[in-house]
């Protein structure tokens, strides 16, 4: 049976969803039960990376190493993974997190900018972890341009190089060429993170799949920013449909997402308005919570903001150009 | 005035390159060389179509001048660390625009004057440092600011190889210099690269958890020291005016350039450049009074 590993998702993407508010309780607690279910890999932390504590993204309910120290203490087998953002994070905030069983790191850059995430992976290598270029916002470039970004992750010593649709905005083609043309470019293993902000994380990452990706990300119940990821336990029974093993039990992942995520959830993970918004207009996931505040305050609709976000071609961490969209679509009203 | 300071630039990338249109045309610099490593560099072929000496030798072709009286360091954080004691040793004053941070960090609208005539070496901390660090300084002055936080995001196109390279210590140089110079008890710096095109031009957005009580007052400080950053870089603005948001005071800042090197977009080459000939101005006037006592 063909191999496919997931990377969950939920304890990084999913704090978005809850402004970081996440305990690391009650996180030590949903990675014990993502471990029962035989789950490989899980990312955890603040929803923008190590050092994502912060005014411009929120700040976290704990620090990076509370986080580290207590998802440590109560797993076993699975691989504990930190996302870092280069500009955000810094090898200094990673130095001290590695000390707890970090196995995996992803080195996030905008698409087009790898190059500043060059000395993170060499360091992610030198402590022999595995590491992950991640490009995120793959839709804003052409596949020729995905395809040599991700050519200079394999030169820096990545070990796997995604393609990441933060915006969740790709169709299944846009995915598909995408992940082909790295998959033609390099001779690592290829990963995919989606999102569902136009309702196709679970055909996307399918997609991703037939394109040749063997490494894709899910989150319980989709638990993500904007309109969350592609839903684990659904792609697990997809994946088992098409009878590719994920090493996943099905009900116990399930059972996963009725015990411990939907209790925490602080509205129902859906598409909604301005997530739509989000995924047409090709802007950053997590800008949806902070957009919907500023619209509030400036008394705009936050589907606006979201669409003149992306007009603007913002990139992956502008969360403070929303206040200052917001004061320009308020001052022309 | 005097006799014009023999100047050097070390770095031949962007911040080189609009650091040297900028000495050309200040009465108290005479550019002697531009050194840089790569033979292909367009700055140094600009320079030498100035009419001013080129060397791909790196430190050694400033070193290989005598009588320099200021040293413009515009390479990189490592390299930095080693030209510094060099430049020491030869006894020229060294402008350091690297975040290496060897010397004390200076911001020249907030505590150039209290650093002239004592150190031998200043760093420039960072362009985000140079843009967000007065208006810190500006909060700090009127109440405590318990933490700062600065969110610089600049174009890819101004972002050289160095600034890349250098993105870590880009945040941690900017986090300590508004602590230590713009007063904060604490601090916070991220760095955005963003591809747009046409490119967008350098914007700041800074946070403060203070007061906001306070925000008139607040208000006021800032605008005065956005005054004084305006007279040594022309495009500096205040793009949102301080304004209380629950613990904290927000306000942003955008950066025109001069378009001396790369276009307009690219306010975070000058703001650090501009910086440096501000210092280097003054140390002019300063060593020249010296001269006189």
């Amino acid at each position: 049976m063909k191999a496919i590993r997931i990377i969950d998702a939920t304890l990084r993407d999913g704090m978005h969803a809850v402004s970081h508010q996440l305990t690391p309780e009650q996180m030590a607690a949903i990675a014990v039960g993502l471990e029962a279910a035989g789950v490989d890999t899980i990312e955890i932390g603040h929803g923008d990376g190590l050092g994502g504590s912060s005014l411009q993204y929120g700040f976290g309910k704990a620090s990076d190493l509370e986080y580290v120290k207590a998802i440590a203490k109560a797993v076993k087998k699975t691989k504990i993974d930190l996302l870092l953002i280069p500009g955000i994070g810094t090898i200094e905030d990673l130095e001290v997190a590695i000390q707890y069983g970090v196995k995996t790191v992803r080195v996030a850059t905008h698409v087009t900018e790898a190059d500043v995430g060059e000395q993170h992976i060499a360091f992610t290598k030198k402590h022999g972890l595995e590491a992950v270029g991640f490009l995120m916002m793959s839709h804003m470039a052409t596949p020729e341009k995905v395809a040599e970004q991700a050519k200079l992750f394999e030169r820096y010593g990545a070990d796997i190089v995604y393609v990441t649709d933060s915006a969740g905005a790709m169709l299944p083609d846009d995915v598909k060429v995408r992940v082909a043309a790295v998959k033609k470019a390099i001779s690592l293993p290829v990963g995919f993170h989606a999102h569902n902000n136009l309702g196709l994380a679970i055909g996307n990452t399918l997609a991703a799949i037939e394109a040749g990706a063997t490494i894709v990300d899910g989150t319980v119940r989709g638990f993500g920013g904007g309109a969350g990821n592609a839903q684990l336990e659904v792609l697990v029974a997809v994946l088992k449909r098409l009878g590719y093993e994920t090493g996943i039990d099905l009900y116990k992942i399930m059972d996963v997402g009725e015990q411990l995520i939907d209790p925490i959830l602080h509205r129902p993970q859906i598409v909604s308005n301005e997530a739509l918004a989000i995924g047409y207009a090709g802007a950053y996931g997590s800008f949806l919570l902070h957009a919907r505040r500023a619209a509030e305050k400036f008394g705009v609709d936050a589907r606006d903001i979201l669409i003149e976000m992306g007009r603007r071609k913002t990139v992956g961490g502008q969360e403070d150009l929303i206040i200052d969209v917001a004061i320009d679509l308020a001052k022309a009203k | 005035m005097g006799r014009k300071l023999r100047s050097a630039i070390i770095g031949s990338g962007n911040i080189g390159t609009d650091l040297m249109f900028k000495l050309l045309r200040s009465p108290y610099h005479e550019v002697v060389l531009m050194s840089g490593i790569d033979p292909k560099s367009e700055g140094l072929k600009m320079a030498a179509s100035k009419g001013i000496s080129t060397s791909t030798e790196g430190i050694n072709g400033v070193l290989a001048i005598n009588d320099l009286d200021i040293v413009f360091d515009a390479t990189g954080a490592k390299p930095h660390l080693a030209h510094a004691p060099l430049l020491k040793e030869a006894g020229c004053f060294a402008v350091d625009l690297t975040p290496a941070a060897v010397g004390p960090y200076v911001v020249p609208s907030v505590n150039l004057e209290q650093n002239l005539g004592t150190a031998m070496n200043v760093n420039l901390t960072t362009c985000g440092g140079q843009a967000t660090i007065p208006i810190i300084y500006g909060i700090s002055r009127i109440t405590k600011v318990d933490y700062a936080e600065i969110v610089a995001t600049v174009s890819s196109r101004s972002a050289g190889p160095g600034t890349r390279q250098n993105i870590d210590e880009f945040t941690q140089t900017t986090r300590n210099a508004l602590v230590v110079v713009g007063g904060a008890a604490q601090a916070k710096a991220i760095i955005i690269l963003n591809p747009a095109n046409p490119p967008i031009l350098m914007r700041n957005t800074i946070y403060a958890i203070c007061d906001t009580r306070k925000i008139d007052d607040i208000a006021k400080s800032v605008a005065s020291i956005v005054a004084a950053v305006q007279k040594y870089v022309p495009g500096y603005r205040l793009k949102v005016a301080p304004y209380a948001d629950g613990d904290h005071v927000v306000a942003m800042v955008e950066v025109t350039g001069a378009g001396d090197y790369l276009p307009t977009y690219s306010g975070n080459l000058d703001i650090i450049t501009s910086a440096a000939v501000a210092v280097g101005e003054r140390y002019a006037q300063y060593k020249e009074t010296e001269v006189l006592k």
